[in-house]
């Protein structure tokens, strides 16, 4: 590519021909994280303390520090996050592939489906559906999961139950086929986590995770504004914190839109 | 006989908050066998080991044998009201502005006379009950009360100056989610406390007793997570001015010590939860309950911590989580000094395992979460500052005074 179309697309979203929709809920001590039985590790929760603002502390300058598990508000999921693809090369967010941080996405949108049942799963028969209309889901293309769930309240977002969390997401069958028979880069979901509330029941447990990392695939969750998307065509920007050997990281994830 | 008192009215917003005062401070350290035995609601008086009379004030030697040997044992309460005296206009600031102040002369069955602060129930010659009681300096005073129940007993102003009835007050119950903390919302309800906040963390995560607390008048559900700064510094800003008890009811049991956990996430999260949620929440209450000491009828008037008893020994098993009770216990004695110009006492309750899912295979005794209610009630309405509660928190305290190093081999088991 000529370094002149570079400059046309920073002109382009200088001037709002390409929208930049931030797709990020904000960092903050409140937002639900994953839960796990508490027997097992727990993520720490997202904690900002003041360091000084323009006080005794330090009379010019205002800054905090942070503390948060990896997998704390929109996230990012490595490969070396699943027993999968523990062995993988290059598998971590600070030696995973850089090039792999930017590339366009798919939006499938079931937020009909969602809003009748929490449950929800996503099938292939849906994706050939949405591929018969917007056609074939090019390889290396983010597949984004479109529910409207980044709209609830969060009690609802979390939507726990005495039987675990409700929440959709992906079956086994179509994780396993996007792998395998599409090629995507990575999935993405406006839940919790990329795989359904009720994922750990499925066959494997957890098959976004399982699919997606065993292939040295990623993962986007807490995901918002995917209605501002369209099917085909955004291309997402998803860089992780550089955390050695990290697993995965909050980050800042925007979509580049064209506005006509 | 008194009047019960009124619901105090809201306040006048043109007149100034008065500011605590404090009664006088000074003390011989032999005194402090008293300020012990206020401390645990007890009465003891110091006995002579060689001819076995009672002596009061605090002696350095028998008045009727010149022995030395004096030790503070529990000591009979009743007495009888010899004189009694009101005080109109007394020259200390604290009671001048309580003026005016009745004090008395009551000659104890077991021996010694004893200048006392008076119930106004009390009358001249009748026979009253004497107890030692923590005033707004933290000091212990002696205190005499009528024998028996009459009626509005608890409300006598003098009597409430030494004590932190939750009656009329409002209260901050940290956590909610804990069993503690719901019986101890159940119970300052029926103590007569005006509102009891309940703190709830992470309200997107439903929890047993949940409905309960609920739309119930009085009880009002606040986002609080003690361990978040912003959090708590959210609540207080919002309520700090109005919470005139605070009831810590973190609870974060884990098991395991240092050996056999790996790396320190679990430690971290037992010190933010238990240690750095206990700062957080001082920072944020703490000043303005000091501040309103004095503040009427609903003055703020305590500060209760749920303590493990192993805050004293550790207990391997739970290791970690027996120093992060530690960390608590000392963190108290300091909270305790800094509110002490208020007036505002810190109660410490410390417990032997309690009754709940953490302890789960630990066998009983266990405390159930509603004798633990129930001692915050008695202890804030007594104004104690130290309770053991269950037969393993008082068996541990003894043994401690008798031999600490054997409490450390037996609870390595």
């Amino acid at each position: 590519m000529q370094s002149k179309n570079l400059l046309e697309l920073a002109g382009a979203v200088s001037s709002g021909a390409v929208r930049v929709v931030d797709l990020t809920f904000t960092l903050s001590p409140d937002f639900p994280v994953i839960v796990l039985p508490p027997e097992f590790g727990q993520a720490a929760p997202v904690r900002i303390q003041e360091i000084s603002r323009y006080d005794g502390r330090g009379p010019a300058w205002y800054w905090n520090n942070v503390t948060f598990g990896e997998h704390t508000g929109t996230h990012f999921d490595a490969p070396i996050h699943w027993f999968t693809g523990k062995d993988l090369p290059n598998n971590s967010v600070d030696t995973m592939p850089a090039k792999d941080m930017i590339a366009p996405a798919c939006v499938i949108d079931c937020s009909a489906g969602a809003a009748q049942d929490p449950d929800f799963l996503l099938t292939v028969p849906l994706v050939e559906a949405w591929e018969a209309k917007h056609g074939r889901i090019p390889e290396r293309h983010w597949v984004l999961l479109r529910t409207d769930w980044s709209k609830k309240g969060w009690r609802d977002y979390a939507n726990l139950r005495d039987d675990g969390a409700h929440t959709p997401g992906p079956n086994a069958a179509v994780m396993k086929w996007l792998v395998e028979q599409r090629g995507i880069i990575g999935f993405g979901t406006e839940t919790i986590g990329t795989d359904a509330g009720q994922a750990g029941h499925f066959e494997p447990p957890y098959p976004a995770h399982h699919f997606l990392h065993g292939a040295g695939r990623y993962g986007l969750q807490c995901l918002c504004n995917l209605d501002e998307l369209p099917a085909t065509g955004a291309v997402i920007v998803a860089s992780p914190l550089k955390i050695q050997n990290g697993s995965g990281s909050p980050l800042r994830v925007i979509a580049l839109v064209s506005a006509n | 006989m008194i009047d019960p008192i009124e619901p105090p009215r809201r306040k006048n917003p043109l007149l100034r908050t008065r500011l605590p005062a404090s009664p006088p401070r000074a003390r011989s350290r032999t005194s402090h066998g008293f300020t012990r035995a206020a401390a645990e609601g007890r009465f003891m008086l110091q006995r002579c080991e060689a001819c076995g009379a009672f002596a009061y004030p605090a002696r350095e030697a028998c008045p009727a044998c010149l022995s030395v040997d004096l030790a503070f044992v529990d000591a009979p309460r009743r007495g009888a009201l010899l004189a009694e005296t009101t005080a109109r206009v007394p020259s200390d600031v604290y009671f001048r502005e309580r003026a005016p102040w009745r004090i008395g002369l009551v000659k104890m069955d077991c021996g010694p006379t004893m200048v006392a602060h008076l119930h106004a129930d009390c009358v001249e010659g009748a026979p009253v009950l004497m107890s030692f009681q923590l005033d707004k300096s933290g000091q212990a005073v002696a205190f005499a009360r009528p024998e028996g129940e009459t009626p509005n007993m608890a409300d006598d102003r003098q009597w409430r100056e030494m004590t932190a009835d939750p009656k009329f007050r409002r209260v901050l119950v940290t956590n909610g989610r804990s069993l503690i903390g719901q019986e101890a919302v159940a119970a300052l309800k029926a103590a007569g406390a005006k509102t009891v906040f309940v703190g709830v963390a992470e309200p997107w995560r439903p929890f047993a007793g949940e409905q309960l607390l609920r739309g119930q008048q009085g009880i009002e559900l606040v986002t609080l997570d003690a361990s978040d700064e912003k959090s708590v510094t959210d609540l207080a800003a919002d309520i700090g001015g109005k919470v005139d008890i605070l009831v810590n009811t973190t609870e974060y049991v884990r098991p395991g010590g240092l050996l056999d956990r790996r790396g320190t996430s679990i430690a971290r999260d037992e010190i933010d939860q238990a240690y750095l949620g206990f700062i957080n929440l001082a920072q944020a209450f703490g000043p303005a309950m000091r501040m309103r000491g004095a503040d009427g009828v609903n003055s703020s008037a305590a500060w209760v911590n749920i303590l493990s008893v192993h805050a004293l020994a550790n207990w391997p098993a739970f290791g970690a989580y027996s120093a992060s009770q530690a960390a608590c216990l000392s963190l108290s004695h300091c909270l305790r000094a800094e509110l002490r110009p208020g007036g505002v006492k810190v109660l410490n309750l410390f417990t032997g395992p309690v009754d709940n899912e953490w302890f789960q295979t630990v066998p009983p005794p266990k405390v159930a979460p509603r004798a633990v209610a129930q001692a915050i009630m008695s202890g804030l309405r007594g104004g104690l500052e130290e309770m053991y509660v269950g037969d393993v928190a008082e068996e541990i305290r003894q043994r401690l005074a008798a031999n600490p190093k054997a409490v450390e081999r037996e609870l390595d088991k």
